[in-house]
């Protein structure tokens, strides 16, 4: 089959041997998974492999349009059929506006449950139908009536953040989140790249698109909720993470979280795309307005159209080479597709950020980077979050530089690679690197002759030093500065929510200062206390349960 | 009209962990009146093994036997906050916690092992296999059984432990995009081979190399578990899947697995894996996290293959045959650089 | 809605439960008959992972009416090496052939029905037998690994 005699699967002992010890009971064996029987006795036990006497099920009607006003909701003939017990629209939803972030202070909130006067996607949920069957809430949701005024859209990242584009967001007036109440994009500036391109022997230019790309977990997405003793409420849930959706739940139904007994932690698979918390608060709702066990759960349609996918990307990036392979330069300018509403993209392009420029050493980088609203699917979270898309830009890219050199593509990544000790764009040392051995492992095994300076080469040398410098000048701007938000660490409006006290004292990290070496950041676990690692003032907020604490 | 092949590389990190940190997570172990110990989180199993790793972690930790320990997790009344499975945390954030909780009730396992054998708790060490003996002289021992029996019925102590990791939430600059973003990297590098039909525009994976740097592998098989699923993913990400086929544009659109297109069994490339270990110095036993980055370099390795083989540069993922075809038509057929 | 009485085996047991007009096999046996092995994935016929055995031939159950089984033998992996592990529930095990365990259950119907009627099967006819059944996490080399193990005598029961 392949061709080859070689292993499916090695470990090469061999590096970093000194940096570990091998002799542990129980760590480096290869125990059967904990879960392993459950799994082959179809015994494991998924959220939707709990039984409830009088179980209802819930579906949603959906807007057919991109964007539309709602003029009106007619749900009469629905309510009056067989099996209907109940229909819930967006003023049924206590708190019907949220951004799933706001759990960690991020953003504003900007997404309904169940959407009352517009919609900004196809498939945007604005009815809830509940009844005593799948089959009967499917009819009713057919028969549900809603009189659309359809408005323009905007589909395309770019289209979107032209001026006169369609507005998605009113919070967000020009299509793009507000990083920091200071920019409409996350920057990231190290040195002076347009300097550098002027010395540059070669500069490359490319333009990449990232796919929007389903989680497609073999488990759809759900909970089921149902009424417990003393005013609670038990919910099994798909979610990935079990507190960020009670959290949710607890601010969008205003109830405290001690009235939320939420259950789960065995999941048909994942990949990101059971963080949103769509269905927990609506499943709760409805078991709070109809005394029974509820089940919201999406069927395979939704899951694929409705469910947020992994976002589209559009990147261009521009190198400045010299002709012996050494990247100087390096801009990015990368528009995420957020779709219609936040969720998590505004963060995971923070995240991308302090990747680039990937995993090397290039004395100028610039990133601009923006979280764009479109009229399409909210994106979320998958696999790679934040990382995938841009990843694939430079790797593609790399192959460019490559050719226009005219060195071997393996060098290439080689000759640039950090390593330990050197500085990242985001100004701190890297440490802990492997990338050098990971590209001669691979050209070993696949036969790409290296050159001797190549094969000597090592993540645990020849870093630091020259390359532990800052740049001695870094070309910085005020480009896409904007107004009314308040310059705390995340985009908040002005008058409507003051900042935790304290935030606005904090100076942003210290630019100036002598970079930290990153070795003593984080202290290891044997000598974390809690009292060692008090956060900085606010942070009550970092906590997913901090919503409902503070009030 | 013929098949091409030709070779990809890419080579990529990860950053392990939530970016600029904020993200808690919590443990909490205590023994049973049998001297197993349960651990309680609100950590998820989506499949990653979640459950397996912390419970080796745990067992490592109190130095007993991995079939000593039982994972409970999530239910919001018994097990304590945690952020979530995301963003690689799982084994990084909560497998320190764990080793925290580990090792106060290790402590005090100890403590009523040394009141039973009337020796200084610090003489003591495990066996692994259940003993708790005096260091240097493994004839004076006890049971972890009968430890925790004394403590619990004679002695009236709670073997358990509170564990706790967090990494302070830190700041962006906003002007420089400053920040400290993570702790630890992972690293990996592929190349990979396809076939490319200048006929039908048909893209084969047909070989995939990789090496992946994974901090410690907590479970040599749990990590080839990801790898392998993982690079198939990105090999799926690369060729067959999205779910708007002409984004921007939102026709076309699948709701099905008819249309929803990914490599089935018959569609696979042998995938020779290498890992290599180089611990992180603040994750679990030097533990990073493989579930995420493992898809990332095939995708860019696949479509460097592909220009390699036809010479088309295909800038816009999946890359479908339409693609591809429309790049041979452009530029007058397949034109091969074999540069690999 | 009318309810209908059907009368089938389930594995080794005989059962009788109400069937609704319309209800498919998967609803049926998880809800009516207590099984909850076979797991909804797509509703659509597409993802196998209500895969189950009715006389001995694998089905979707999503797919089937629940009052077609009257009379009929349904297996699911509930009923799967009840005393003692079976060889592919131990193959799968031995292999690391779960993740997410979600598609496992009728990952194995369909082996089984293989192996029930071809002991010896070829790669390309493991390949072929689980064609039908989805896995996103493990990129399926590991399943096909463990039904070649039971396939080639490494693994028994």
């Amino acid at each position: 089959m392949s061709g080859t005699d070689q292993p499916m699967i090695d470990f090469r002992k061999q590096f970093f041997a000194n940096e570990r010890d091998d002799n542990l009971n129980e760590i480096g064996k290869p125990t059967r998974r904990q879960d392993i029987t459950g799994h082959v006795t179809g015994r494991s036990p998924f959220y939707d492999d709990h039984l409830f006497e009088g179980l209802l099920h819930m579906r949603c009607a959906r807007s057919p349009h991109h964007a539309a006003r709602i003029r009106r909701i007619d749900a009469s003939a629905a309510e009056r059929m067989p099996g209907v017990v109940r229909v819930l629209v967006g003023r049924d939803v206590p708190r019907n506006l949220n951004t799933l972030l706001s759990l960690l202070d991020f953003g504003i909130d900007d997404e309904p449950l169940l959407s009352t006067d517009r919609v900004r996607y196809r498939g945007e949920p604005v009815a809830a139908v509940i009844a005593t069957s799948d089959a009967r809430a499917r009819d009713a949701v057919a028969a549900i009536r809603v009189d659309w005024e359809p408005l323009p859209h905007v589909l395309d990242v770019e289209e979107a953040v032209k001026p006169g584009a369609p507005v998605v967001l009113d919070v967000y007036p020009t299509n793009k989140f507000v990083y920091h109440g200071k920019y409409d994009h996350q920057k990231l500036r190290f040195g002076d790249v347009e300097a550098a391109f002027r010395q540059a022997d070669i500069v490359v230019e490319g333009r990449y698109q990232m796919s929007p790309i389903e989680q497609a977990p073999m488990e759809t997405c759900g909970a089921i909720a149902a009424p417990e003793q003393n005013g609670r409420f038990v919910c099994h849930t798909s979610t990935q993470a079990l507190f960020f959706s009670l959290a949710t739940a607890s601010k969008t139904l205003e109830m405290p979280s001690s009235r939320l007994h939420f259950i789960g932690g065995t999941v048909g698979g994942g990949f990101g795309g059971k963080v949103d918390s769509i269905h927990e608060p609506l499943a709760v709702l409805g078991a709070m307005l109809t005394g029974r066990p509820v089940k919201f759960m999406w069927d395979r349609e939704e899951e694929m159209q409705v469910g947020a996918p992994r976002g589209a990307e559009r990147w261009y990036l521009k190198d400045g080479v010299m002709r012996d392979g050494r990247i100087v330069a390096r801009r990015f300018t990368g528009y995420f597709d957020s779709g219609a509403y936040t969720r998590l993209s505004s963060y995971a392009i923070i995240k991308g950020v302090g990747h680039l420029p990937g995993p090397y050493t290039i004395p100028n980088v610039s990133a601009d980077v923006y979280c764009v609203y479109t009229n399409r699917t909210p994106a979320t979270a998958m696999r790679g979050f934040g990382i995938t898309g841009v990843d694939f830009a430079i790797e593609a890219h790399m192959d460019k530089v490559a050719e226009a050199v005219g060195m071997n593509p393996v060098e290439l990544r080689i000759l640039n690679a950090y390593r330990d000790g050197d500085m990242k764009a985001h100004r701190r040392l890297a440490k802990n690197c492997a990338l050098i051995e990971c590209c001669q492992v691979v050209a070993e095994k696949a036969g790409v002759k290296l050159s001797p300076a190549m094969l000597a080469a090592a993540s645990t040398r020849d870093g630091g030093g020259e390359r532990a410098r800052l740049p001695s000048h870094t070309a910085t701007d005020e480009n896409g500065r904007v107004q009314g938000y308040q310059a705390s660490s995340y985009a908040k409006k002005g008058a409507k929510q003051p900042p935790p006290p304290g935030a606005l004292a904090l100076p942003p990290a210290a630019r100036t200062e002598a970079p930290r070496p990153a070795a003593a950041q984080p202290p290891p676990p044997s000598t974390h206390t809690p009292a060692a690692t008090a956060p900085r003032a606010g942070s009550m907020r970092f906590s997913s349960l901090s919503g409902f604490r503070k009030r | 009209m013929a098949l091409h092949r030709g070779r990809g590389f890419a080579a990529i990190n990860y950053p392990i962990g939530m970016n600029l940190g904020g993200d808690p997570s919590q443990a909490l172990i205590h023994s049973n009146p049998d001297g197993k110990f349960t651990v309680a989180l609100s950590a998820i199993d989506l499949g990653q093994g979640m459950k397996s790793v912390t419970r080796q972690i745990a067992a490592e930790t109190l130095g007993v036997p991995v079939e000593d320990v039982y994972v409970d997790t999530a239910d919001s009344d018994t097990g304590p906050h945690d952020m979530g499975s995301f963003a690689s945390r799982g084994t990084h954030r909560m497998g320190n916690a764990v080793i925290m909780a580990a090792r106060e009730a290790r402590a005090v396992m100890l403590e009523a092992a040394a009141e039973e054998l009337e020796v200084d708790a610090s003489d003591l060490v495990t066996d692994g296999r259940g003993n708790i003996h005096v260091r240097g002289a493994p004839g004076r021992s006890i049971t972890t059984l009968a430890a925790a029996q004394a403590a619990q019925f004679k002695q009236g102590r709670t073997i358990a432990g509170r564990g706790i990791f967090l990494i302070p939430l830190s700041d962006v600059d906003p002007d420089t995009g400053e920040m400290t973003p993570v702790s630890t990297f992972a690293h990996a590098a592929m190349l990979v081979e396809v076939e490319v039909d200048d006929e039908t525009g048909e893209v084969t994976v047909t070989d995939m190399k990789s090496a992946y740097e994974v901090g410690r592998a907590l479970n040599p098989r749990l990590v080839e578990q990801q790898l392998r699923g993982g690079a198939w993913m990105g090999m799926s990400h690369a060729a067959w899947e999205t779910t708007e086929p002409y984004y921007p544009q939102r026709d076309h659109g699948p709701v099905d697995f008819n249309t929803y297109l990914m490599p089935g069994p018959g569609d696979l490339a042998p995938h020779h894996i290498s890992i290599l270990e180089r611990p992180a110095e603040d994750g679990p036993y030097g533990g990073k996290g493989p579930g995420e980055m493992c898809a990332n370099p095939v995708l860019p390795a696949v479509v460097n293959a592909i220009y390699d083989a036809v010479g088309v540069r295909i800038d816009e993922l999946p890359a479908t045959p339409e693609k591809i075809l429309r790049g041979l038509k452009a530029q007058g057929g397949a034109k091969p650089k074999k540069r690999l | 809605m009318a309810m209908k009485p059907v009368t089938f085996t389930l594995n080794t047991e005989a059962k009788a439960a109400f069937t609704e007009d319309g209800q498919n096999l998967l609803d049926f046996l998880r809800r009516g008959a207590g099984d909850l092995s076979p797991k909804y994935g797509c509703g659509q016929g597409t993802c196998g992972a209500c895969t189950v055995l009715v006389d001995g031939e694998p089905h979707l159950s999503c797919l089937v009416l629940a009052e077609t089984v009257q009379g009929r033998r349904v297996e699911t992996t509930a009923g799967l090496g009840q005393a003692r592990p079976h060889a592919l529930q131990e193959a799968f095990m031995e292999r690391f052939a779960a993740q997410c365990g979600y598609c496992t259950p009728g990952m194995l119907m369909s082996a089984k029905a293989l192996l029930d009627r071809n002991p010896r099967p070829s790669r390309e006819e493991v390949i072929e037998a689980i064609a039908g059944n989805l896995c996103r996490c493990t990129g399926y080399e590991p399943i096909i690994a463990a039904i070649l193990d039971v396939a080639e005598g490494r693994i028994r029961a």
